[in-house]
């Protein structure tokens, strides 16, 4: 048993460097696998990646993907960003008084299991089918599991580092930014990634229920000629975003915020 | 060399909420300014409530403490070496040690870190460090800000026999160097018997002084005979 890693070992350098090669290597994985289906099934309705590449960069080109995209984006940006906001806020209120949290607390559970598909009928019926129905809709949708991540960390906090804090004396403002934030960060970090790709499906779905525009709206029009290739084609250039924000955003932030952490095996 | 303050500790009483009996009761003690005063119990007894009572963390008592007749909550922070290194994990140890207070400046936080042996890692994270690292990292946050009062609870608790030497050494050179008061928490005779010039014994329920024993100087470098008498003092006053 002597060349096996015991439990409790730390992982080997080599194992280490070759993780995120395994990373890089995963898309790729993961399109060949879909070719190689494709070219088994060989049929119209399941059309293989090269073929909706390329008419993903024809709809880039001729069609209204572009335009299509952005407004998409620009819907889940927004909500994203208000839900994030308000979440927070609120969370923090909850996790730090008791009274509101027995207060609200059944509120959350209630807006945590409301069928999204529900606030969205009633704020198009109450509201029309508008640009402020919808966002608000997705808002209102995603503020209570926001700040339920956001109430359960603020919970989790340490008391040890404010007794730390009122030892040195330190200011309001010093304890803010050496405790409480560096504390309340991975639970905003995991609130945005889950809100974020939740955000993205409730869009497309409200674009679908009523939009003049969109990813789902397009995806709607296609779906009723029962072209495969375009719902692929604008489902793939949207998951291309996803991942640029994923990638170019939401991991350098992260990494940098915590980049105290102790290094994941 | 600048002496530490003096203090005044009356605590007539301190109960937390959730408990039958207080805590601690009829606690009366005068500090002299720049003396090493161990206070001295069994775990659990309250001697750490007593440090946090000191150092105006706990402000739920009834009494009054003062620091050069300042409330201890409004006087000039202490260097505080708790229990646990209480390090902010998010920062790297340096950074740590610059927490101290507003005239640290990264300069004072390596020299700090020099004085503890911990130079070379001042670019770590907390997790980075052995638990004698961490102890040694918060001693350095508790010195760096040259405090005139400084509070240790349990410093040498669960550290290494060697470590705690160089530790008895570290906080008797800073006592002689520097001058601050100095209130040590502790269970172990040994620490009291080696670095104090006072031992207050704690004891009862709820805890009391019990014995109020002088020691004469110097500290730190007593020869095993005056040790042993000292430790025979102690404990038979414990």
């Amino acid at each position: 048993m002597a060349g096996l890693p015991q439990i409790g070992e730390p992982p080997r350098a080599g194992r280490k460097r070759a993780l995120p090669l395994l990373e890089l290597l995963s898309f790729p994985i993961l399109l060949l696998v879909w070719q190689v289906l494709a070219m088994v099934l060989a049929h119209r309705l399941f059309p293989s990646p090269i073929a909706v590449g390329q008419e993903m960069l024809r709809l880039a080109t001729e069609g209204k993907l572009l335009t299509d995209l952005s407004k998409t984006l620009w819907r889940a940006s927004l909500a994203f960003i208000l839900a994030m906001l308000l979440g927070t806020a609120l969370g923090i209120l909850l996790g730090r008084k008791a009274w509101l949290d027995r207060l609200f607390s059944s509120w959350l559970l209630v807006g945590l299991n409301l069928p999204a598909i529900v606030v969205a009928i009633a704020l198009y019926i109450w509201l029309g089918l508008t640009e402020t129905a919808l966002i608000l809709a997705v808002v209102i949708n995603k503020v209570p599991l926001v700040a339920t991540t956001i109430r359960e960390g603020v919970r989790s906090f340490a008391p040890e580092f404010d007794e730390l804090a009122l030892a040195m004396r330190w200011p309001p403002a010093k304890r803010l930014r050496l405790i409480f934030l560096p504390q309340l960060m991975p639970f905003v970090l995991a609130a945005a990634r889950t809100g974020l790709s939740l955000i993205w499906k409730i869009v497309l779905v409200f674009e679908v229920l009523g939009s003049d525009g969109g990813v789902g709206y397009r995806v709607s029009l296609f779906f009723q000629f029962f072209d495969i290739t375009g719902i692929l084609a604008y489902t793939s250039a949207f998951i291309l975003v996803v991942l640029a924000i994923e990638y170019g955003v939401l991991r350098p932030i992260e990494k940098r915020v915590l980049q105290w952490r102790p290094a994941q095996a | 060399m600048a002496t530490g303050p003096g203090l005044i500790i009356s605590i007539e009483e301190k109960r937390y909420a959730d408990s039958v009996a207080p805590t601690l009761s009829g606690f009366k003690a005068e500090i002299a300014p720049g003396s090493v005063t161990a206070i001295l119990g069994p775990s659990g007894i309250g001697k750490s409530t007593l440090l946090r009572i000191i150092a105006g963390i706990d402000r739920d008592f009834s009494g009054h403490v003062t620091i050069d007749g300042q409330p201890a909550a409004e006087a000039a922070p202490p260097g505080f070496l708790f229990q646990d290194p209480r390090l902010l994990p998010w920062l790297t140890t340096s950074d740590n040690v610059r927490t101290a207070g507003k005239g640290v400046s990264t300069e004072k936080a390596m020299a700090a870190l020099a004085r503890t042996g911990l130079a070379d890692h001042a670019n770590l994270y907390p997790h980075q460090l052995s638990g004698g690292m961490q102890r040694r990292a918060a001693l350095a946050r508790a010195l760096a800000l040259n405090a005139g009062l400084l509070l240790l609870d349990e410093p040498f608790v669960s550290l290494d026999r060697s470590l705690v030497e160089e530790m008895y050494e570290l906080i008797a050179s800073v006592a002689a160097a520097d001058g601050p008061t100095m209130i040590l928490v502790t269970h172990m005779t040994e620490d009291a018997a080696r670095l104090a010039d006072r031992v207050l014994v704690l004891s009862g329920t709820p805890a009391h002084i019990t014995a109020d024993l002088a020691l004469s100087k110097p500290r730190y470098q007593r020869d095993r005979a005056t040790l042993d008498t000292y430790r025979q003092l102690i404990e038979g006053a414990n």
